[in-house]
């Protein structure tokens, strides 16, 4: 037998990642569910609208994206009471689930979540799927200013910020590629998110 | 004969594309490259900025709570009608591990794919290949306590599309996955073994790495195939997301 190392050994028992491939064209009878995009009742007091659009890098709307949004609850943390995609009219899931209509318009209900911590803003996590996208891109709409945005680019931050554009609703477009491209980002330090 | 010029334009950018990823100093990437020019639908739909590094929160290291009450009795894609489907029934199973090999419990697992003839539900899908009306090709199910999942299904057909003249997909399922932290989140496709199209799929090929895109073809599992009723697939996806170690890859592995 020939000798093995043991740092050789565990590299062989690690478990290998599964790679990403696109959403495709069409996941629209697969993917949303009932009320996906209300994650707060629409006529609950505190809910709110966050909307816009996702456009590609010549400035046209994606008809074909799929967005997801994950966040906090009204006092800022996260929510881990079972049935995520199950909808009782009342009850707050943090997961929402909304595909584009034809002009690459979203919108969900939700409710403006809690700062994560003191001196913190609140955020809701966005990721985004489509067809032609291989894989899928994470980004954050912020409510308020926050160190986090401080570390980006100047003239590149305020893609990251959700804008309000009337009582109760908050407009987040999403820009795949190009003039005001949005800032995309990576959680695992690999660069590729 | 087919003119298949397009065609091999695109495996002839493949495999430039393969040999320059391949050359670049580093470890080959695991995921798809998001801009893959054969594929072409990628061309304006691709961030050009480099990605900007975020030290996940508290919401991103948790998942979604999804529970039983989510997804029941969705497991099984051939008896969603009143009649059963035409095609090959398989069984695909396997388990959602994490980097470590633990095991992704309690987790949502969500797939959809074309019926045997190779044609969508969807109504956008202008295949000119028959719907199956015992057939919708929609399946939800709940990780168990070991990370398993199971779904009962119909063996997916190739099929066209537009990327280029004469482009056919392989045979694929899709798999959309939540791990135990959100930055796990993995939308992807499940092949099978030895399909003829793999060379010439972009979609497929987008993945550079060889021992990566090898890991998306389940395999025949004769323990699986159950007599007189079903031939069995195993398939294991593995999540990694911001709590994994990255590690050097062995010297040589890319060779």
């Amino acid at each position: 037998m020939p000798e093995r190392n043991d740092s050789g050994a565990a590299q062989s028992a690690r478990h290998q990642q599964t790679p990403s491939q696109t959403v495709g064209p069409f996941f629209g009878y697969a993917l949303p569910y009932g009320g996906g995009a209300e994650v707060a009742a629409p006529w609950s007091p505190e809910a709110i609208r966050l909307h816009g659009t996702v456009t590609d890098g010549a400035g046209e709307p994606v008809p074909d994206a799929l967005l997801e949004i994950w966040g906090a609850d009204a006092q800022g943390r996260p929510i881990d009471a079972r049935g995520s995609l199950h909808r009782d009219g009342h009850s707050v899931t943090g997961f929402g689930r909304a595909a584009v209509d034809r002009d690459g318009h979203y919108s969900f209900t939700t409710v403006r979540p809690g700062a994560p911590a003191p001196g913190r803003a609140p955020y809701l996590l966005v990721t985004v799927f489509a067809r032609g996208l291989l894989h899928h891109l994470f980004t954050r709409a912020y409510f308020d200013d926050d160190p986090f945005l401080e570390t980006v680019a100047e003239d590149r931050r305020d893609t990251l910020r959700a804008v309000r554009d009337g009582e109760r609703s908050y407009r987040f477009d999403v820009r795949l590629q190009g003039d005001g491209e949005t800032v995309f980002l990576d959680f695992i330090g690999d660069g590729r998110g | 004969m087919t003119d298949n010029t397009e065609q091999d334009q695109i495996v002839a950018e493949i495999g430039a594309l393969h040999t320059t990823a391949t050359a670049a100093a580093g470890p080959l990437p695991v995921h798809a490259l998001r801009d893959f020019g054969p594929y072409r639908s990628s061309a304006l739909r691709h961030p050009t900025h480099e990605l900007v590094r975020a030290d996940p929160e508290e919401i991103e290291l948790v998942s979604p709570a999804f529970g039983h009450s989510d997804a029941a009795e969705e497991s099984d894609l051939t008896i969603q009608h009143d009649g059963e489907p035409l095609g090959e029934r398989i069984i695909v199973t396997g388990r959602v591990l994490d980097g470590e090999g633990r095991p992704v419990r309690n987790q949502l697992v969500e797939v959809w794919q074309a019926n045997s003839a190779g044609r969508y539900v969807h109504k956008r899908d202008q295949h000119p290949a028959p719907l199956d009306p015992n057939f919708t090709g929609v399946g939800r199910t709940i990780t168990g306590d070991d990370g398993s999942y199971r779904f009962v299904t119909i063996k997916p057909g190739p099929y066209p599309w537009k990327n280029h003249h004469n482009a056919w997909r392989p045979a694929h399922i899709h798999f959309s996955l939540f791990g135990s932290e959100f930055t796990q989140r993995l939308v992807t496709q499940m092949y099978f073994p030895s399909d003829p199209l793999f060379a010439l799929d972009p979609i497929y090929q987008s993945i550079v790495d060889p021992d990566a895109r090898q890991r998306l073809i389940a395999a025949y599992d004769h323990d699986v195939s159950e007599p007189e009723w079903a031939l069995g697939y195993r398939w294991d996806i593995v999540l990694t997301g911001s709590k994994a170690t990255w590690m050097e890859p062995e010297e040589g592995e890319h060779a």
